[in-house]
């Protein structure tokens, strides 16, 4: 299974004005991976797939900001 | 033609009174990723594309007009009960001296929506790749505005829209393929 965050550590010079983030990441997403969809691939129940937002398991990457609390419903889809 | 379902594809609740948010969000509704640039485009491009695609810019291009009905929904809640000088605070001066609590097809930054954000080549392949970029900006737009906010309650809507513009990347890139497959075709080598 291939992640949904790449990392990245950026030069940082010793005369930088701010704090320095030393590593920086992205988001891939689990599509990206995929090419065209294989069929028979795992399914939400309708109501689960609803609140997700897909139908496919794979295909679901919940993307949560640093100032909001993870919260347990939206994590145990799978 | 259309049916309209009076109803939100996903319930949308907003649990803070931050005008500033509505701010970012109307990046969304009026930028050049938001959900009426998508809309616009996608439908826009349906009679110049092989037939085998043009259902699905039908679908997706209606399901983005549900998007921004999202958004406009959000935006309207966050700005509502707002006072004037809430509005101020937000950054929302100009927009309340020119439009008051209406909402405008305008990017983050107060500029007006513009069709030179969506493109027709006429070329499948580039219309189709455009779309695929697009679906990616938007992504990524919904992951900055998720990153300023601290609403669980908006998040999740915007979780919501952010899965929805991988499902669509995903059949975007299934249609590249299709229009790119030599399948079903005699190859004589």
């Amino acid at each position: 299974m291939p992640t949904p965050h790449k990392v990245y550590y950026p030069f940082i010079s010793p005369f930088d004005p701010c704090k320095p983030i030393v590593a920086k990441t992205y988001s891939t997403p689990p599509h990206l991976y995929m090419q065209m969809q294989p069929p028979n691939l795992a399914q939400f129940t309708p109501h689960e797939a609803l609140r997700a937002g897909t139908l496919w398991k794979v295909l679901y990457d919940p993307y949560f900001g640093p100032y909001e609390k993870l919260r347990k419903e939206d994590s145990s889809h799978d | 033609m259309w049916i309209y379902e009076k109803k939100l594809q996903y319930p949308v609740r907003v649990s803070t009174c931050n005008p500033m948010l509505a701010k970012f969000l109307v990046e969304q509704y009026g930028g050049a990723d938001g959900e009426l640039s998508a809309a616009l485009r996608y439908l826009n491009q349906r009679y110049t594309i092989p037939d085998k695609v043009i259902g699905l810019l039908t679908d997706i291009g209606t399901e983005e007009f549900a998007h921004l009905e999202m958004i406009a929904t959000m935006v309207y809640k966050l700005t509502k009960d707002a006072t004037p000088e809430q509005l101020i605070a937000a950054g929302l001066g100009p927009h309340y001296a020119n439009n008051d609590k209406a909402l405008m097809y305008t990017n983050a930054e107060g500029v007006p929506w513009t069709a030179s954000y969506i493109q027709a080549k006429g070329d499948p392949i580039a219309d189709i790749y455009e779309d695929i970029a697009a679906e990616e900006k938007a992504r990524a737009t919904y992951q900055w505005i998720i990153n300023m906010s601290d609403d669980p309650d908006l998040n999740d809507g915007l979780r919501f829209l952010r899965e929805r513009e991988i499902v669509h990347s995903q059949r975007f890139r299934e249609a590249a393929q299709i229009l790119i497959d030599e399948r079903g075709k005699k190859k004589i080598f």
